[in-house]
C-alpha cells in the first residue's frame, strides 16, 4: 500500500513536505487575510472613495461614546474579574486535592458552557421579575425592581462572569510556580503569615496578574454576544456597533471602518501588553 | 498516551503544601474562604437556576408551580428546533472532519520540516487572536463576493476558519511528544510516506486527532458571531435560534436545551478531571 513512493532526491522530499504543509496557510491567506483586505477596501470606498468613514469615526459623538464606553467596560471587567480570579486561584493554591478538584469544576463548568446559555441565565436572574429582584422585593430591601439588566450594569455582570475563568487559568500557572521553600524560608526567618503573603507570595504572582489582565482586556475589547444581549442595545460596545452599522443601518463602509479600528486597537494592546507582561515577568523573577 | 492511565480518585497534589506553611484557621483565612464561596456562587448560580426553569409547566418561562413538566423538552423535538439541531450537528461533524484532516497534514509536515514552523503556525492561529466580529466581517465580505451568504457551505466555511486554530493546537501538542526517529525508522524499512502516515504516525497521535476533532466540533456547535453575520433565513443553527429567542422574548425551550448542555458539559468535565491527575493544568 504505497500511496506515495519514497522520493529519490532531497528536493523531492521537500516538495512532498510542502504539499502537506501549504494547504492550511494558503487557505488562511487566500480565504481569510485577502477578504480582510477587502473589508479595508470597503471602508475606503463605500459609499464613495475616500477617508470619510474614518473621519466619521473621529468626529461622530455617537461613535466616540461607543469607543469610550468600550474602554470603560473593558477596564472595569478586567479589574473585577482579575480580583475575583486571584482569590479563587489563591484558595486553589493552598487547597487539598479534593478542594482543588472542586474549584477546577466550578471554574471550568461555566468556561465550557456556551456564552449564549450564560447570557440567557443572567437575563433570567436579573430581569425585572427575575429571581434577584423578586428576592429583594420579598425581603423588602427595595420598593420597586432594580434595573439590573439590558443596560450597562447587565453587560458588565455578564462580561465579568464570562472572563473570570480566562483570568483564573494564567493565575493558576503563576501561583503553581511559587516554590513552597520560599514561603518556608520566609516564615523561618521570622516573617508572619501576612508579611510572607505581602512581601513574598504576592510579588511572585505579579507576572500572572499581568498576564491575566492583558488576556481579559484584549478579549473584552472584541466582546459582542454578551454585551449585546445583556446590554439590551443601551450599552453598545464597538463590536455590537459594527453589527448595527452592517445589518440595521446598512452602512457597510462605516461598519468596515469600525472593524478596522477595532482590529487596530486589539493589535496595539496586544503589542503593548506583550512588552509589559514580558517586563513584569522579568521583574517578578528578580523580586 | 493517557488512555491506559488508571482512574485515580485520591491522588495527592505534586505541590502539596506542608502543614507548617498552610495558614491555620483564623479570621483572614475564614474571610477569604467566604469570599471564595461567594465567587463560586456567582459563577454557578446562573447555571443552576436554568435547571428548574426547564421543567416549568407554563407556556412561558416560569418555575414549575407544583407540577413539573417536560413540555419544553418536547418543544425541542418540534420541526423548528429539531431542524436547527440537525443542521448544527451536521455542520459540526463536517467542520470537525475537514479541520482535523487539514490540521493533521499541516502538523505532520511541520513536524518533519520545521524550518518555517513559527511563521506558518502564527498565520494559521490568526483567527483565534483577531476579534470574532472582525473575522465575521472578513468572512461576510468573502461570502458576499462568491455568493455564499446564508448557505450551509458559506456558514460552514466560516465555522472552519474559527475552528482551525483550536484544532491545530491539539495536533501540535500531540506531535510535540513524538520523536522524528519514528518516521525515519519507518521510511528506512521501506514504507512510503502514505503508509507511514496511516500506520505509524496516525496511531501515535490518535489522542491529538480526537482532540482536534472534538475542539473543531465544539467551536462549530457553539459558533455565534460569524453565523450571525453570514446566515439568514435558510441556515438557522442552534446558537442563531437561541440568539433570536433571547433578543425578543425568553423562549423556555432554551432552558431545556441549556439543561441538556449543562449536563453533557458536566459529564465530560468530570471524566476529564478524573482521567488527568488532579493537579494537571486545567485548560481548554
Amino acid at each position: 500500500m504505497h500511496a506515495v513512493t519514497p522520493p529519490k532526491s532531497a528536493q523531492g522530499t521537500l516538495r512532498i513536505y510542502a504539499l502537506l504543509i501549504l494547504p492550511l496557510p494558503l487557505l488562511i491567506v487566500l480565504g481569510y487575510l485577502l477578504p480582510t483586505l477587502g473589508v479595508l477596501g470597503w471602508s475606503l470606498s463605500l459609499p464613495k472613495v475616500g477617508l470619510q468613514n474614518y473621519a466619521t469615526v473621529l468626529d461622530s459623538a455617537a461613535i466616540q461614546t461607543v469607543i469610550w464606553r468600550t474602554l470603560r467596560i473593558c477596564l472595569l471587567t478586567t479589574v473585577i474579574s482579575v480580583a475575583i480570579a486571584y482569590l479563587i486561584a489563591f484558595r486553589w493554591r493552598f487547597a487539598s486535592a479534593r478542594g482543588r478538584l472542586l474549584i477546577e469544576l466550578f471554574v471550568l463548568l461555566p468556561f465550557w458552557l456556551s456564552m449564549l446559555i450564560r447570557a440567557f441565565a443572567w437575563l433570567v436572574l436579573l430581569r425585572n421579575d427575575g429571581l434577584v429582584n423578586q428576592s429583594l422585593l420579598t425581603l423588602g430591601l427595595v420598593d420597586e425592581p432594580l434595573a439590573l439588566v439590558r443596560n450597562e450594569l447587565g453587560a458588565l455582570i455578564g462580561m465579568v462572569h464570562f472572563m473570570v475563568p480566562y483570568a483564573v487559568l494564567p493565575l493558576l500557572s503563576s501561583m503553581r510556580q511559587v516554590d513552597d521553600s520560599l514561603l518556608r524560608a520566609s516564615s523561618s526567618l521570622g516573617a508572619g503569615r501576612w508579611q510572607t503573603l505581602r512581601d513574598v507570595f504576592v510579588p511572585l504572582t505579579v507576572p500572572g496578574v499581568a498576564a491575566a489582565s492583558a488576556t481579559v482586556f484584549v478579549f473584552s475589547l472584541g466582546c459582542f454576544v454578551t454585551p449585546a444581549l445583556l446590554g439590551g442595545g443601551k450599552a453598545a460596545m464597538l463590536a455590537e456597533s459594527i453589527y448595527i452599522q452592517m445589518f440595521q443601518l446598512s452602512n457597510w463602509g462605516l461598519g468596515a471602518a469600525l472593524s478596522i479600528v477595532l482590529m487596530a486597537m486589539v493589535a496595539v494592546c496586544a503589542v503593548v501588553f506583550g512588552k509589559l507582561v514580558g517586563f513584569a515577568r522579568f521583574t517578578g523573577r528578580s523580586a | 498516551m493517557n488512555s491506559g492511565r488508571v482512574i485515580s480518585g485520591a491522588a495527592t497534589p505534586v505541590l502539596a503544601v506542608p502543614r507548617a506553611v498552610r495558614p491555620r484557621l483564623n479570621l483572614a483565612r475564614g474571610l477569604s474562604i467566604v469570599a471564595m464561596l461567594l465567587a463560586a456562587l456567582f459563577l454557578l448560580l446562573p447555571i443552576l437556576v436554568i435547571v428548574p426553569l426547564s421543567f416549568g409547566d407554563q407556556r412561558y418561562l416560569a418555575f414549575p408551580d407544583g407540577a413539573w413538566s417536560l413540555r419544553h423538552y418536547l418543544t425541542l423535538l418540534d420541526t423548528a428546533w429539531l431542524s436547527s439541531i440537525l443542521q448544527s450537528l451536521g455542520l459540526a461533524i463536517a467542520v470537525g472532519v475537514v479541520s482535523t484532516v487539514l490540521s493533521f497534514l499541516f502538523a505532520t509536515g511541520i513536524w518533519l520540516e520545521p524550518r518555517y514552523r513559527v511563521l506558518l503556525s502564527a498565520v494559521v492561529l490568526l483567527p483565534m487572536i483577531v476579534p470574532q466580529v472582525v473575522s465575521a466581517m472578513s468572512i461576510y465580505y468573502l461570502g458576499a463576493k462568491v455568493k455564499q451568504l446564508d448557505s450551509l457551505i458559506g456558514v460552514g466555511y466560516g465555522h472552519l476558519l474559527m475552528a482551525l486554530p483550536y484544532s491545530l493546537i491539539a495536533m501540535l501538542v500531540a506531535y510535540s511528544r513524538l520523536d522524528t526517529s519514528l518516521y525515519k525508522a519507518s521510511r528506512s524499512l521501506g514504507a512510503g510516506l502514505g503508509t507511514t502516515m496511516r500506520h505509524v504516525l496516525m496511531p501515535n497521535v490518535r489522542g491529538g486527532l480526537a482532540g482536534s476533532f472534538f475542539m473543531a466540533f465544539i467551536m462549530s456547535w457553539e459558533e455565534v458571531v460569524v453565523t450571525l453575520f453570514t446566515s439568514g433565513l435558510h441556515v438557522i443553527t442552534v446558537p442563531k435560534r437561541i440568539w433570536d429567542g433571547l433578543r425578543y422574548n425568553l423562549d423556555p425551550a432554551i432552558a431545556a436545551l441549556s439543561t441538556v448542555m449543562v449536563l453533557i458539559t458536566l459529564v465530560v468535565l468530570l471524566v476529564r478531571l478524573y482521567r488527568h491527575d488532579h493537579t494537571a493544568s486545567p485548560g481548554r
